[in-house]
């Protein structure tokens, strides 16, 4: 897992799997994230490890090199465990990260894998005291006798060294999957969602968390809805969103009720009836919410769409975007090979001018709100070189009229999937995780936001 | 597919094709009579698929809840629709009229995973490949003694399509439940935990067309699952309570700890749990089987 490098795409060469690259499962990349402003871009992957990359400083005597990522920091966060109670594996795969604001010359993340979130603090070392007294450069206790004089150790500086340590360990809290979380506007507490509650800690507490959203019925026969993602409101700490598996968006409010089974707000679309299908759940299921930098619109993901919402309007979605509607008619196949059942994320810009999300076969989508206009690309080794500016492809039905670079339907590869994406907060950068390699494009051209 | 099946052993003028529709169906009203055939084919084969990918939820990793609750709520979906318009009805009627004693014990053959052929050569169906069958029954990968015929059933994608005989429907009730309870039926499903399920629906998918009545009745008790909401206990609790904690992961702690019988039409298993038992007593080629399971249990339990 890397950064994309010039190498020549050697995959496809070994003798045994002509068709197929040969992807260890563990470094599959399961969640991508800048940080708050943008220096530092962390990955986790399916055997538990986080990658952090930070973004070099603009250099001035060569252009090209100026905000490229370079890989910072790697640690192993989670291990896999075993619930002996459920004789069940408990997966090491990281399924989110959230940084936290930096208040301090070091960084901390949140990162969570099924079962366990765990705070992790990076901090830098380059400098280190020597000329010490009783300890020789080697650390060796010295014999007392041989010293003659006393000396006051100073700071020499070193090679820079980054230091991972876990500060908390936010365990025993859920007992289903967790999907999200989501650090608060007030610094102080995170929430925690698994697929039937929510639960709102507070960052310095391990041992308690409190219960904000339990959606579990008293039967588990009647459980027909769960919690699929809930995101904080950027800058009211009181608010939080989260979304269900029956495509409807929950705002809370947390000062109207310590348990927030009650919504506030509920966005719902009602749904086309002469488009029903078996399938309608399902591609309704909502994978993932996102608000809007400046906190008045809310972004979902279902299956083929990306929403747009105004937090005031509940009726209906603002905006829908057609991310990969020639997969419609394909919803039966994509529901035998489970495929309709993939998670995709999406992202804002960092002026909300702009959404992007992935799709299949290496593609990914943005739409630009304001000129309506969209673009499909590819993220992979064979159609761009670094530095070179990325082509935009065109999905056509098929035994449609084509383009020369045009893909058919059928031809689209559904193993590759982009789920992961990310945006950075202020510059035109994204990085996007296609399996086990990571993409990350600039636009230098636009390196403002407008 | 399982319609066809029906028709040609029940002749039922309810199961014709839209195009003969002339006919009035022996028992439903005109609903089913509009229906085409084409489109109710589609819907059982999302069906059967459906139970199967539920059944399939059984890994060493605990399943998606996510996923286990949209296919949940798929198969009630088809089920209050093929209530709705008849042939729900039509099917459990057909069912009833397939009872008999003898189906009860090619019933419980085909439970024990024993099916003519491969009782006459004296082997027992080889493990499926877990990934064959979890990646939507690509054919290449499953790997069966079976006829051909099941492999075409296994590669065959479209719901329409004629190659679907009515062994697939099989796949239904069979591959629904959990593994756990097949080894009531038959010891050897122990050999392999992890690959029990898939021997279940191999099993199922094995069966060839003799066995359709005998799958029709337990099939009903299957599909009558949908509608109990609390099924009659199984005779055997002990073995129940035993098994229970083997239950699907959307059973919280309180669930396993109490051993309460698992309900509810999350598990269609429920109707195979409720006549597995009786059914052995019924077959005496498994009561040898009853025997392993006797040992096997031993060991589990470590008394």
């Amino acid at each position: 897992m890397g950064e994309d490098t010039d190498t020549a795409p050697t995959l496809n060469h070994h003798g045994f799997l002509p068709d197929h690259n040969y992807v260890t499962e563990a470094d599959i990349i399961s969640t991508v994230e800048f940080n708050h402003t943008g220096e530092l871009l962390a990955t986790g992957d399916k055997g538990g490890r986080v990658v952090i990359f930070q973004r070099e400083p603009e250099s001035k005597n060569d252009p090209f090199s100026q905000g490229e990522y370079n890989v910072y920091s790697t640690f192993q966060s989670h291990e896999p465990e075993f619930d002996y109670l459920k004789s069940l594996e408990i997966e090491e795969k990281i399924n989110k990260i959230r940084w936290l604001p930096q208040q301090n010359a070091a960084h901390f993340l949140l990162s969570t894998n099924d079962k366990t979130i765990k705070l992790w603090k990076v901090s830098e070392r380059d400098k280190r005291p020597e000329g010490y007294n009783l300890k020789d450069e080697e650390g060796r206790i010295k014999d007392v006798s041989t010293v003659t004089s006393l000396q006051v150790p100073v700071l020499k500086p070193m090679d820079l060294m980054v230091e991972v340590s876990p500060r908390r360990v936010f365990a025993n809290a859920h007992t289903y999957h967790i999907n999200s979380i989501s650090v608060n506007s007030d610094y102080e507490t995170y929430m925690s969602a698994d697929d039937l509650r929510i639960n709102l800690w507070h960052l310095d507490i391990t041992d308690r968390s409190f219960n904000i959203v339990d959606i579990k019925p008293a039967n588990m026969e009647d459980l027909t809805e769960v919690i699929t993602a809930s995101e904080f409101h950027p800058h009211h700490c009181n608010l939080f969103v989260y979304s269900s598996s029956k495509g409807t968006l929950r705002l809370c409010d947390m000062r109207e009720a310590a348990l927030c089974d009650k919504h506030s707000k509920l966005f719902e679309e009602p749904e086309d009836p002469s488009a029903r299908s078996f399938f309608s759940e399902i591609i309704s299921s909502v994978s993932d919410v996102k608000f809007s930098h400046s906190g008045r619109y809310l972004l979902t993901r279902d299956y083929l769409t990306a929403k747009v919402w105004d937090l005031n309007m509940e009726s209906k979605p603002l905006e829908t975007y057609q991310v990969h509607d020639y997969l419609r008619s394909k919803l039966c196949s994509l529901y035998e090979n489970d495929c309709i059942f993939d998670k995709f994320e999406c992202a804002w810009n960092g002026s909300d001018s702009v959404i992007m999300t992935g799709a299949y076969n290496n593609f990914f989508r943005m739409f630009d709100r304001n000129t309506k206009r969209d673009v499909t690309l590819e993220a992979s080794r064979e159609s761009s070189k670094p530095r070179a500016v990325l082509k935009p492809r065109r999905v056509c039905a098929a035994g449609g009229k084509r383009r020369k670079d045009d893909i058919s339907v059928d031809s689209l590869d559904f193993t590759k999937k982009i789920l992961h994406t990310a945006w950075h907060p202020t510059e035109n950068i994204i990085a996007i995780a296609a399996t086990n390699n990571l993409y990350i494009f600039q636009d230098k051209l636009n390196s403002e936001m407008h | 597919m399982f319609l066809k099946g029906i028709k040609r052993k029940f002749s039922e003028p309810g199961e014709e094709p839209v195009s003969s529709g002339e006919q009035a169906p022996a028992t439903s009203p005109a609903a089913s009579r509009t229906l085409s055939s084409s489109y109710s084919l589609q819907r059982q084969s999302l069906l059967d698929m459906s139970l199967i990918k539920l059944q399939l939820c059984h890994m060493l990793v605990e399943p998606n809840l996510c996923r286990s609750v949209l296919i949940a709520n798929t198969v009630r979906q088809i089920q209050e629709e093929m209530t709705q318009d008849g042939t729900w009805q039509m099917m459990t009627q057909a069912l009833a009229a397939a009872q008999c004693p003898a189906d009860r014990l090619v019933a419980t053959e085909v439970l024990c995973r024993q099916t003519d052929a491969a009782t006459q050569a004296g082997q027992s169906p080889k493990p499926v490949s877990v990934v064959g069958l979890e990646e939507g029954y690509h054919s290449e990968e499953v790997v069966m003694e079976s006829d051909v015929e099941t492999e075409a059933i296994m590669s065959t994608l479209s719901p329409a399509s004629p190659q679907m005989s009515s062994a697939s429907y099989l796949a239904g009730p069979f591959g629904m439940g959990p593994c756990w309870d097949e080894e009531e039926e038959d010891g050897d499903c122990e050999e392999d935990e992890e690959e029990d399920s898939e021997d279940c629906v191999s099993e199922g998918e094995e069966a060839d067309e003799d066995h359709l009545s005998a799958d029709s009745r337990t099939g009903e008790k299957v599909f009558g699952t949908f509608e109990i909401k609390h099924p009659v206990p199984p005779p055997d609790p002990g073995l129940e309570e035993l098994f229970s904690d083997v239950d699907p992961s959307y059973y919280d702690l309180d669930t396993v700890l109490t051993g309460t019988p698992k309900m509810g039409p999350y598990d269609l298993l429920e109707s195979l749990s409720s006549h597995g038992p009786t059914a052995l007593s019924s077959s005496s080629s498994c009561r040898s089987d009853l025997n392993e399971l006797d040992h096997i249990m031993e060991i589990i339990v470590g008394s």
